[in-house]
């Protein structure tokens, strides 16, 4: 215990360190949920903007923490060998990925309070279902560190620095967070359904607004969380790619 | 630590062919070859990053695969390339390597011990090469191993972190632990190793002390240094005999080296006005050793009644 509490301090501190990690994690988030709350410059579902993007935003939070800053943070230890200096200690594998799921975890509490706040401030008017919340932010977390930590693991630093930021815009754009699932084009709308953006933007929205059902998000949000991390495991590569 | 007949294959290619290599407590042992000789790929399979293709390897009593974290407990390693967090200061770095072992050294007399009390707040990125190579020794001790592995202790440091590797080294040694180095700074292993094992092509040519290597490679030779410029084929046929240069300004002059044939050598360069900066006899250098054992050789000139 003692080592994996050394290194989770050690994850956050140095993530505390970085500006750029606090920008994506903090900083972004809140950004687009002001910006977006108050100009209108996205089509949206019914209802007020606020309703919608206090939710997706809650979710883009869960995949800036989860899958790109431990992503590019990972594949950059790993490009400079860092990951392979600690694979020559008694830490080991399963301390070392606790630690970072703990950071993470760690930095998305405070990333969903800061978001929350701002939307109430904002006039949001949430129903809330704590448990479904933290049960989707979880599963969330588990879906996108898999795929962060897949890029992470088998691409160079750099190649992932672009995949990682490449595949956030991506599923922003075009993953039911930024524009709903319903405004978009016919196969772009199943598809964003289909991803784990859309499934956690539609739990978190099931959430916050009591009013929707959750079920098939919940269940597709599930299916990704099982694979992502299951395609991590297989798929990582400890040692600088060559 | 024990290796024993280990093979490691990368598809076509045979890094390192049956190698049989064993180390005490209390030992330095160090492992020398040129580049791409098997040497990473020997040290890489006893920290566990590759398996063996054959063969065995056991540290400290463990397989370093199966027993990862057996093993890791009681080993310390400093990589070749060490890479830390960017961020991360000495100080926050011993703490947080000492934090995985379960009786670990203190880490600021350890830091002081490595002469980096007054950098240890500072980023790694910040410190200088020598600097890093520093702390990198002194995360491969923190742990207190039983067993350390040093790839390249002395690479990038200046003289006075060649003498701290050097003592380090010494009291690992006296403390009974088991210590592996691989270097190309062969001036240095001569002093740190009391047994060294040259490897070339993936396969031991010779194991032993530097004396017992040393008098087994006794030859016939006169061994001097002058200017790199110096006209051999002409003193190799004024000798009758073959003069190679291993590197720039050292000559061997394959002679039996009587009175006689050193006079003769001294004279010739007399009469050239050449310099003669280091004349000798017998016993050969750990280099020489190793530059014979490995074919690194310049190519010789021969004496007229000699054939290539």
């Amino acid at each position: 215990m003692k080592a994996l509490w050394a290194q989770t301090r050690n994850e956050v501190r140095l993530s505390l360190r970085q500006g750029e990690q606090l920008l994506v994690a903090l900083a972004i988030p809140v950004l687009l949920l002001v910006f977006l709350s108050q100009v209108d410059v996205l089509p949206r579902a019914t209802g007020r903007p606020i309703d919608f993007l206090a939710p997706a935003t809650m979710a883009l939070a869960v995949m800036s923490a989860s899958m790109v800053s431990l992503g590019i943070g990972t594949g950059f230890e790993r490009h400079y060998g860092v990951l392979k200096r600690l694979g020559a200690t008694p830490l080991g594998r399963g301390r070392l990925l606790g630690a970072k799921i703990i950071a993470t975890i760690a930095t998305e509490v405070i990333q969903l309070l800061l978001l929350g706040a701002v939307a109430l401030v904002l006039g949001w008017q949430p129903n809330w279902c704590i448990g479904l919340i933290v049960l989707g932010a979880l599963a969330g977390t588990a879906a996108f560190a898999g795929l962060g930590l897949l890029l992470a693991g088998r691409l160079s630093g750099p190649t992932n620095l672009a995949a990682c930021n490449a595949l956030y815009l991506i599923l922003l754009l075009f993953g039911g967070v930024a524009v709903p699932a319903s405004e978009l084009p016919a196969p772009l709308a199943a598809l964003a359904t289909a991803l784990p953006s859309g499934a956690l933007v539609d739990v978190m929205r099931a959430a916050t607004t009591s009013t929707l059902p959750a079920g098939r998000a919940t269940a597709i949000l599930a299916v990704w969380a099982v694979l992502g991390p299951i395609a991590a495991a297989f798929g990582f590569r400890w040692s600088p790619a060559k | 630590m024990e290796i024993d007949r280990l093979t490691v294959r990368f598809g076509e290619l045979t890094a390192v062919h049956d190698l049989t290599l064993n180390s005490d407590c209390g030992e330095v042992l160090a492992l020398l070859g040129p580049n791409g000789a098997g040497k990473t790929t020997t040290v890489e399979t006893l920290e566990g990053f590759l398996s063996p293709t054959s063969g065995t390897v056991r540290v400290a009593g463990h397989d370093p695969v199966a027993d990862h974290d057996l093993v890791m407990a009681r080993l310390g390693v400093m990589l070749q390339s060490c890479r830390l967090y960017s961020a991360i200061t000495p100080l926050e770095a011993l703490r947080l390597f000492a934090s995985y072992y379960r009786r670990a050294l203190d880490p600021a007399p350890l830091l002081e011990r490595v002469g980096l009390t007054h950098r240890r707040a500072i980023a790694w990125r910040k410190l200088s090469g020598g600097e890093q190579q520093r702390l990198a020794l002194a995360l491969a001790l923190v742990g207190r191993p039983d067993v350390v592995i040093l790839d390249e202790p002395t690479s990038g440091l200046d003289v006075e972190g060649r003498l701290l590797v050097r003592r380090i080294v010494a009291e690992l040694r006296q403390s009974g632990t088991c210590v592996l180095l691989t270097s190309h700074e062969l001036s240095e292993v001569e002093k740190m190793a009391d047994r060294v094992a040259i490897i070339d092509g993936g396969r031991l040519r010779a194991v032993g002390t530097p004396a017992e290597l040393a008098a087994a490679d006794r030859r016939p030779e006169i061994r001097f240094s002058a200017p790199a410029h110096l006209d051999r084929a002409a003193l190799a046929s004024h000798l009758d005999a073959t003069v190679t240069q291993p590197e720039p300004g050292r000559f061997i002059l394959a002679l039996e080296p009587t009175p006689a044939a050193i006079a003769e050598l001294t004279v010739w360069l007399a009469e050239r006005n050449i310099a003669l900066s280091d004349l000798s006899t017998g016993v050969a250098s750990l280099e020489d050793v190793f530059l014979r054992l490995t074919g690194e050789h310049q190519p010789e000139a021969k004496g007229p009644g000699q054939t290539p």
